[in-house]
């Protein structure tokens, strides 16, 4: 523990590690100066000049973000010198803003908008023309808009020293100054560079894939993880119409600091392709599969189960699928008698590393729950395309569960034999044709859960979307079932199945759905993915 | 060939041999007593030669005046990390041709400063960052440098000390914020040539991350005569606070304009009346800039009690800064000048800082609509409180020289701005 200095921020005593910067400090106790060249994550270059404060002593205004405190300190963020640096500050920055709100993306949730609105003048006094830069390209899923910038070259300096792949630069100086690229190849071929649309503090750079889709106050923002791979960044999903508008990282120091990939961040389309399954699907004794409701469907699935009975299961599962589900899911195998359970997935060639944050990396395994498949004893089968692998399976003759796995490598034959064939996921496969029971399940973004990341730390995520039709989390499905096979309780809520989990696991033993909050958990034991 | 302009009031110590190109010769250099001082300083202990130029109260000749012995103790003592002198000739002041005349004329004047002054703070390389409009002395001073090598005067083992020190001469690419001495570290390292926060300040951390001190072409030119007589010697002329001679650059509306070394504490009046042969045509003196574009101009009343020494200035309101008298007669256009200095700076302008960048240029256009007669009173008011925004609010004082000629020209020639705005009535005017 470092050494604490107390200092006093607007009449409000605070102690804070030495080293800390007055912004940082203040942060502490509330109060949020306004700031835009500043970014926690980044060299600040105290140029942007609107987080100046007062403090007692000092000849003349302090830049916040790079003062760090001192002993009995008194510094001043609202006074009447912060204040009317304030807001001549921001009526510099409109003299050449073109306050073209109305068509801005960012507006909505643009730093320059609630600075203006909390602290500027009501009407700038410049009416000279405009300084006009247009609209530029900038290659990858980035368009600049010039005029809008305010020049806190957050993401020259994002670039530079957190992708470490110098892209954009200042060019001229002056009120010329303006971001460009070196090359016409601009953003193309980086891996991060979404995360300086992000970081922008006004409109100036913005997504192409968002460009015009949702006015900022229309979205819902909800708190997940990304499964795009296992690193397990948090997130928030955008979304309107009950369809995924863009993905936003959220902070968190542990995981993922301020970033997220692009890859990630733009992996999203496969939630909001539609055709999802909607009804329980269920083969009646002449052969004809036809829709039913949940009550008769489980119903009649209990007892196919319970007439089968003895032989061994055989269950394939996805590692997109929840600790939730996976736990249920590996908890009916066991009511059933016991059986194999595997797990394909998806590898990518390469690790591609933030250089500036090297804990964060979009990882080879591109599935957000291998972890926790393997914790909770599902196996690896299959190639590095998750093909392959389910050869006795597809002619296996007792029970076969499948769980998310589309099996779209798979012949129609598949399950052919089985004695009960059961295909659980959100879209129907054509390897599904012999299944005697299809169940719709909800995706990662329409329910609640946890994955298990590359590190081992447990994160929810909570539901953003609407199901489709019937559709219901896994662990709701094979929970009622298990429930009714062991006389015991059927889990009522994600954090019922996590606490039958965590009682069943080892690793995940103590741990309650309540102690992940926004930050997650590590369990007891790590699972390392083998390099090969 | 005699320099331009001479007076009999001038004190020449730094100035002597202006206008003599064969100064510029090493052999004629070191046959009238040059490079004594280097063998003088290498007998003394490094921080001996710091104690007589603290002794001598050199002040910083570039602008902002602080005292150089005090600025050279700040190095390290002891450090494994390399240090550097850096010698700023990035001059480019409006007005200001001091450092061009001592780079030109005595080349291995400045070069001996700059060695006494590496050995004193115990650096081993010294940048000369030259401007890079000024070609010629670019040529010469490469000349100069490549003779100090050839002559043992720099390099290894300098006259047999022991003692090395090697001398780059960097050509800048043409900005004049790159003469603020963080900008200019930057542009030295290859990085956009834009100031940086201090602290930390360059003797902690400076050009490449290392210890670092940064001297004017004019402070380090007098170095060698402290060292050579004393600093004793040096304080003969100027005043207590101000000690020594200075070259003052005069321009504008004089009979004899020119570069004039004179002791620090000599009244403004005199210089344009007796130096320069006073104000051309007989006219009447209106403004007079004493410090170079970017400190506030004052008026014939001020001009008539001011003193040309650091504390002397400030009490009439203005600055030494680095000494460039710019005088303006009555049939000067006072809104034009700042329009012009105004133009230069927001041209100049890195455009880091939000109040530098969007102020500058914003001044701008209102002086130039106010010149073209399409200004308001309000315009005042607005450009009053605007430039009031850009004091000491921003990383380095570009930002405070463009509120300096603009505030001080409304406050002391309030009606020629109001001569414009009444004679024109502004069009579209909101």
């Amino acid at each position: 523990m470092a050494e604490l200095v107390t200092l006093t921020i607007d009449g409000q005593e605070v102690a804070v590690p030495r080293g800390t910067t007055i912004l940082e400090a203040a942060k502490q106790i509330g109060k949020q100066v306004p700031h835009y060249c500043y970014h926690p994550g980044m060299s600040s270059p105290a140029m942007c000049r609107l987080c100046l404060v007062e403090v007692e002593g000092a000849p003349n205004s302090m830049p916040s973000c790079v003062t760090a405190v001192m002993e009995d300190q008194v510094v001043h963020t609202e006074s009447k010198q912060a204040l009317e640096n304030r807001r001549g500050v921001l009526e510099f920055y409109l003299v050449n803003h073109p306050l073209d709100c109305p068509i801005c993306d960012m507006s909505g949730e643009c730093d320059l908008q609630d600075y203006v609105h909390a602290e500027g003048r009501d009407r700038g006094r410049s009416d000279e023309p405009k300084r006009v830069f247009g609209r530029d390209d900038f290659g990858g899923d980035v368009l600049f808009y010039g005029d809008r910038c305010v020049m806190c070259t957050r993401c020259v300096r994002f670039m530079n020293e957190v992708e470490q792949d110098q892209r954009l630069t200042v060019v001229e100086r002056g009120n010329r100054s303006v971001i460009d690229t070196f090359f016409e190849e601009g953003l193309e071929g980086t891996h991060w560079h979404g995360n300086i649309v992000d970081i922008c503090p006004v409109g100036a750079l913005v997504s192409k894939e968002f460009l015009h889709k949702a006015r900022a106050w229309d979205l819902e923002r909800t708190s997940s993880i990304c499964p795009s791979c296992s690193q397990g960044c948090n997130i928030e999903l955008h979304t309107r119409d009950n369809l995924i508008q863009r993905i936003k990282p959220r902070e968190n120091l542990e995981v993922n600091g301020w970033w997220m990939c692009d890859f990630g961040r733009h992996n999203h389309e496969w939630v909001n392709r539609g055709g999802q399954l909607e009804d329980p699907l269920v083969r009646g004794p002449d052969g004809v599969i036809g829709a039913a409701g949940w009550r008769d469907a489980l119903g009649d699935l209990l007892q196919h189960v319970r007439g089968v009975g003895g032989a061994r299961v055989k269950a394939v599962a996805t590692p997109f699928a929840s600790n939730e589900n996976l736990g249920t899911l590996a908890e009916l195998v066991d009511a059933l008698g016991g059986g194999d359970m595997v797990y394909r997935s998806v590898r990518a060639e390469d690790e591609i590393v933030l250089k500036g944050f090297p804990t964060l990396a979009r990882r080879k395994d591109l599935a957000p729950n291998t972890s926790g498949a393997e914790l909770i004893g599902f196996t690896r089968v299959g190639d590095d395309q998750a093909a392959g692998g389910l050869e006795n399976i597809a002619t296996y003759d007792g029970i076969i569960i499948i769980m998310g796995d589309e099996l779209s490598d798979q012949e129609a034959n598949f399950g052919k034999e089985a004695a009960l064939f059961v295909y659980m996921g959100d879209q129907q496969s054509p390897a599904a044709e012999n299944a005697h029971f299809v169940l719709p399940v909800s995706t990662f973004a329409e329910e609640e859960g946890s994955f298990t990341n590359v590190a081992g730390r447990v994160q929810c995520f909570s539901p953003a979307l609407k199901a489709s039709g019937m559709a219901r989390p896994a662990w709701m499905i094979l929970g009622a079932l298990a429930a009714e096979l062991n006389k015991g309780d059927a889990p009522r809520s994600a954090a019922d199945a996590f606490s039958s989990l965590a009682s069943r696991v080892e690793a995940f033993a103590g741990i309650t759905y309540g102690d992940l909050g926004t930050r997650g958990v590590v369990v007891n034991e790590t699972y390392v993915l083998s390099e090969n | 060939m005699a320099y331009p302009y001479v007076s009999d009031l001038e004190v020449r110590v730094i100035s002597k041999y202006f206008g003599d190109p064969g100064q510029r010769r090493i052999d004629t250099y070191v046959e009238r007593g040059g490079y004594k001082g280097l063998q003088k300083a290498l007998g003394l202990e490094p921080d001996a030669v710091t104690e007589e130029v603290k002794a001598s109260g050199l002040r910083g000749r570039g602008g902002a005046g602080f005292p150089t012995g005090v600025k050279w103790s700040f190095m390290p003592k002891e450090s494994i990390r390399p240090h550097y002198l850096l010698c700023n000739a990035d001059e480019s002041e409006p007005g200001t041709f001091k450092d061009r005349e001592l780079m030109r004329w005595d080349p291995h004047q400045l070069i001996e400063g700059c060695l006494i002054g590496a050995y004193a703070i115990r650096a081993q390389h010294i940048y000369i960052y030259c401007r890079g409009e000024f070609f010629e002395v670019n040529q010469i001073l490469a000349r100069a440098v490549e003779d100090a090598y050839a002559k043992g005067y720099a390099g290894e083992d300098i006259l047999g000390t022991g003692t090395t020190i090697d001398i780059t001469v960097h050509q800048g690419a043409g900005a004049y914020i790159c003469g603020e001495e963080t900008g200019l570290m930057r542009s030295l390292e290859g990085e956009r040539g834009e100031p940086r926060v201090k602290p930390p300040f360059p003797a902690a951390v400076g050009v490449f991350g290392m210890p670092s001190t940064i001297n004017n072409v004019e402070t380090l030119a007098a170095v060698p005569h402290i060292i050579l007589n004393g600093g004793e010697w040096y304080r003969q002329w100027g005043t207590e606070k101000s000690p020594g001679t200075k070259l003052f650059c005069v321009s504008g509306h004089v009979q004899k304009p020119g570069n004039y070394e004179l002791p620090l504490g000599f009244p403004l009046i005199d210089l344009i009346e007796h130096v320069c042969g006073g104000i051309r045509d007989g006219n009447e003196l209106k403004a007079v800039i004493p410090g170079g574009s970017s400190v506030p101009l004052i008026n014939a009343e001020d001009s008539s009690i001011c003193t040309l020494d650091y504390e002397g200035c400030v009490e009439v309101g203005t600055m030494l800064g680095c000494a460039s008298v710019i005088v303006m007669d009555h049939k000067a256009d006072i809104v034009k000048q700042v329009r012009r200095m105004v133009d230069f700076y927001a041209h100049e302008s890195c455009g880091q800082c939000t109040q530098c960048r969007e102020g500058s240029a914003w001044t701008a256009r209102i002086l130039r609509r106010i010149e073209e007669g399409q200004g308001t009173e309000e315009d005042l008011d607005t450009l009053m409180e605007m430039t009031q925004q850009m004091v000491g609010t921003t990383i380095c004082v570009l930002s405070d020289s463009v509120a300096a000629p603009v505030q001080s020209s409304i406050k002391k020639f309030k009606d020629d701005y109001l001569a414009l705005i009444r004679g024109g009535e502004r069009v579209g005017a909101a």
